[in-house]
């Protein structure tokens, strides 16, 4: 953002003072993030940067929390849960989210507003009350305590986020499109993954990504449907923060930072590709 | 028409007869050809209430051009639809071949299409948008290759292949959604407004591109625009649309020069209205008492008897100025005063009154001898009973 050469004096106080707090903001939101980094390769076992750290003498820096990380079972249990539980879910949250989007959107849906609000409750509800309720009535049916329980729950919590994007990218996509494939000859399931899917794909895939994201550090719910089986690294993490202080924790964090680093990259490809080939921006 | 049952019946008797006689019956179909498409009693109604198409009839050749044409909300794409398999008819039955399709999903009717957005797939190329109607049919690739080629130069795309469609203007477009339509060569095609989009000079040019590639194909096709210009220079025949049923059906001169009521000639090129009242029938022509008090004889088209209300219907170019020399004689003649006069080059339009009507217009070419006329002046018009058609009011 240049200032233009006929900015008044005021005008360019505010230029500076508005960067300074744009750094701030950046600052507070991002600056915790950052120390992590660092912090996580301390040789000491404490959450504070040591002299040796701090003149960047090598002694200082080690390994040794990704170490503990990777040889500690409860931690490679926790992700390996998270993992398990994160994927399912996304895998059911977004096939079955896609589906309601687009039945929801078809224009012989009766009651769709009911539907709607009905699908999405578990976003507005109170994540408490969900869970709570989601513990009674699953101990009911011996889910409680069970991996299916825990993907179940979280497949509920990701569907909003499938049927808010999928919808979205629905509401600009042209139906006459169906009735062209279909008019050359394309049965539905055809029609459907040819011509509709290909072009709600950027809805489908940041919808999957945040229902994966959801689950991934989802810590309520898993708190009350959850054995000691199937903890996940969230939990793990909070036990690990209250009952044994150790800097794996940050090594965790970092590796963490890093896979949702990953997956936003992957996603913004994604978009990118999708963009070129629905020919919003010819090259 | 026969019906189903008939028809099956006949088809046997064709089969056990000798070689001279099933000669006969063939010589006795061509005479009366089984139609090719055929709406019959079709109603639509999307509320259950109101009936947007009301009665709906058309019986379709095999290789014509069949226009529906008639004004925005006249229900003329919820037919085509009902055709392609898209929307059900309330009531009514659609034939193909004589045989009903309301039991056959869009997919299996082999009907092409061509849609008024072009709906072109956004993701695939020109190329791949002309494969798919081939893959859903599970040919060779070397068979969709060169099918995709030929479409592409019936078009004038050859070099066009390998870009999206939003990276086409809109008439090549146009250009590849009717390639698409016709690539599986379906023996029918739809066409709903296909050149609503593009600009005049463009839309002359594809109406000729359209008319070339039917002639060469050999296709059925229907298509619906609300342009009665490309509706008449396509045509092989016309239904004028309006309220939900076929006010006329005819070839396009037989429109223009035939009206059957005061809606097609009205909506068909211009025409001059005069309301009166039948007085008196002579044979095919009638009296007509207008409001404004002279008689007119005109054609009876549309009209009963003495005392009906009538809407006369007279072609602007069919109204002649009549000269001192008075070598014309017309039935009708009438002083008029001029209005208006404008210029347009190879003929003027005159603005008179005449016979109560202010909003009359007279079409005569720019030849010698009819210049000068000004505002104000009276000048005597007249036109014969032939052309002035007594139609309904
Ligand atoms: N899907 C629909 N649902 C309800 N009414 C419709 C639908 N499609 C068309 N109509 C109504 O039917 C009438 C005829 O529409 P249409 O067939 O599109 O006319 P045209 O193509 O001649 O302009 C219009 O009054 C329109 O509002
Ligand atoms: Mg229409």
């Amino acid at each position: 953002m240049a200032i233009p050469s006929y900015a008044t004096r005021g005008e360019r106080i505010w230029h500076y003072l508005f960067l300074g707090i744009c750094g701030l903001v950046f600052l507070f939101l991002i600056g915790p993030l950052l120390v992590i980094i660092p912090l996580s390769f301390n040789s000491q076992p404490y959450f504070t940067f040591s002299k040796e750290m701090l003149t960047f003498d090598p002694a200082g820096y080690s390994l040794r929390w990704y170490h503990d990380f990777f040889t500690s079972s409860a931690w490679l249990n926790a992700i390996k849960n998270s993992f398990i539980i994160g994927i399912a879910s996304t895998f059911l949250a977004t096939v079955l989210g896609t589906v309601a989007a687009l039945g929801l959107s078809s224009r012989y849906m009766p009651a769709r507003g009911v539907i709607m609000a009905l699908l999405i409750s578990p976003m507005i509800v109170p994540l408490i009350i969900s869970a709570a309720a989601m513990f009674f009535f699953f101990s009911k049916v011996n889910l409680a305590q069970t991996y299916v329980g825990v993907i179940l729950a979280h497949t509920a919590l990701g569907i909003p986020f499938v049927i808010i994007t999928v919808t979205a990218t629905l509401s600009s996509f042209d139906t006459t499109l169906i009735r062209a494939a279909h008019s050359l000859g394309a049965n539905p399931t055809r029609t459907f993954f040819k011509v509709v899917l290909p072009l709600v794909t950027p809805g489908v895939v940041s919808g999957a990504l945040f229902a994966f994201i959801t689950s991934f550090d989802e810590v309520v719910v898993v708190l009350f449907i959850a054995g000691p089986e199937q903890r996940t690294m969230p939990i793990q993490m909070w036990s690990g923060i209250r009952e044994q202080i150790s800097p794996t924790i940050l090594a965790v964090a970092t590796l963490l930072v890093l896979l949702s680093m990953l997956l936003l990259t992957t996603l913004e490809l994604l978009r990118r590709r999708s963009e070129r080939l629905r020919g919003v921006t010819p090259e | 028409m026969l019906t189903l049952a008939q028809r099956d019946f006949y088809r046997g008797m064709c089969m056990n007869e000798t070689l001279a006689d099933a000669g006969e019956a063939r010589a006795a179909t061509s005479e009366t050809p089984l139609s090719f498409a055929r709406f019959v009693n079709v109603q639509k109604s999307y509320d259950g209430v109101e009936l947007v198409v009301k009665d709906f009839n058309l019986d379709i050749r095999k290789g014509e051009f069949v226009t529906l044409l008639g004004p925005s909300g006249s229900g003329k794409t919820t037919c085509l639809m009902m055709m392609a398999g898209f929307e059900t008819p309330t009531h009514g039955e659609i034939l193909l071949k004589d045989e009903p399709i309301s039991g056959l999903p869009p997919h299996k009717r082999g009907i092409g299409m061509v849609f008024q957005n072009y709906a072109l797939f956004p993701h695939m190329t020109v190329a791949e948008n002309l494969a798919f109607p081939l893959e859903v049919r599970h040919l060779s690739k070397a068979e969709i290759k060169e099918k995709v080629a030929k479409a592409l130069a019936m078009v004038r795309l050859e070099e066009f292949g390998d870009r999206r469609p939003a990276q086409l203007s809109g008439g090549q477009q146009q250009r590849v959604a009717l390639a698409r339509a016709l690539v599986f060569e379906p023996e029918l095609v739809l066409m709903d407004e296909p050149l609503g989009a593009l600009d005049k000079n463009l839309r002359e040019e594809m109406q000729y591109e359209i008319k070339r590639i039917h002639a060469r194909l050999g296709v059925t096709m229907i298509y619906v625009t609300h342009d009665q210009t490309e509706a008449l220079t396509m045509s092989d025949r016309i239904a004028v649309f309006n309220d939900g049923i076929v006010q006329q059906l005819a070839s396009p001169d037989e429109l223009y020069e035939r009206p059957e009521n005061a809606f097609v000639a009205y909506f068909i090129g211009e025409n001059n209205r005069l309301q009166g009242e039948v007085t008196e029938r002579i044979g095919d022509n009638c009296k007509v008492r207008l409001d404004s008090g002279d008689t007119v004889v005109a054609k009876a088209v549309a009209v009963s008897g003495a005392g009906t209300r009538t809407t006369l219907s007279l072609r602007p170019e069919r109204v002649s100025i009549l000269r001192g020399d008075a070598a014309e004689q017309f039935e009708n003649q009438f002083t008029a005063t001029v209005q208006e006069v404008i210029y347009l080059g190879d003929h003027l339009r005159t603005r008179v009154s005449v016979c109560g009507n202010d909003d009359f217009i007279l079409k005569t070419p720019n030849a010698q001898g009819y210049g000068g006329m000004r505002p104000g002046q009276q000048i005597q018009v007249g036109w014969s009973s032939a052309d002035c058609r007594a139609l309904d009011a």
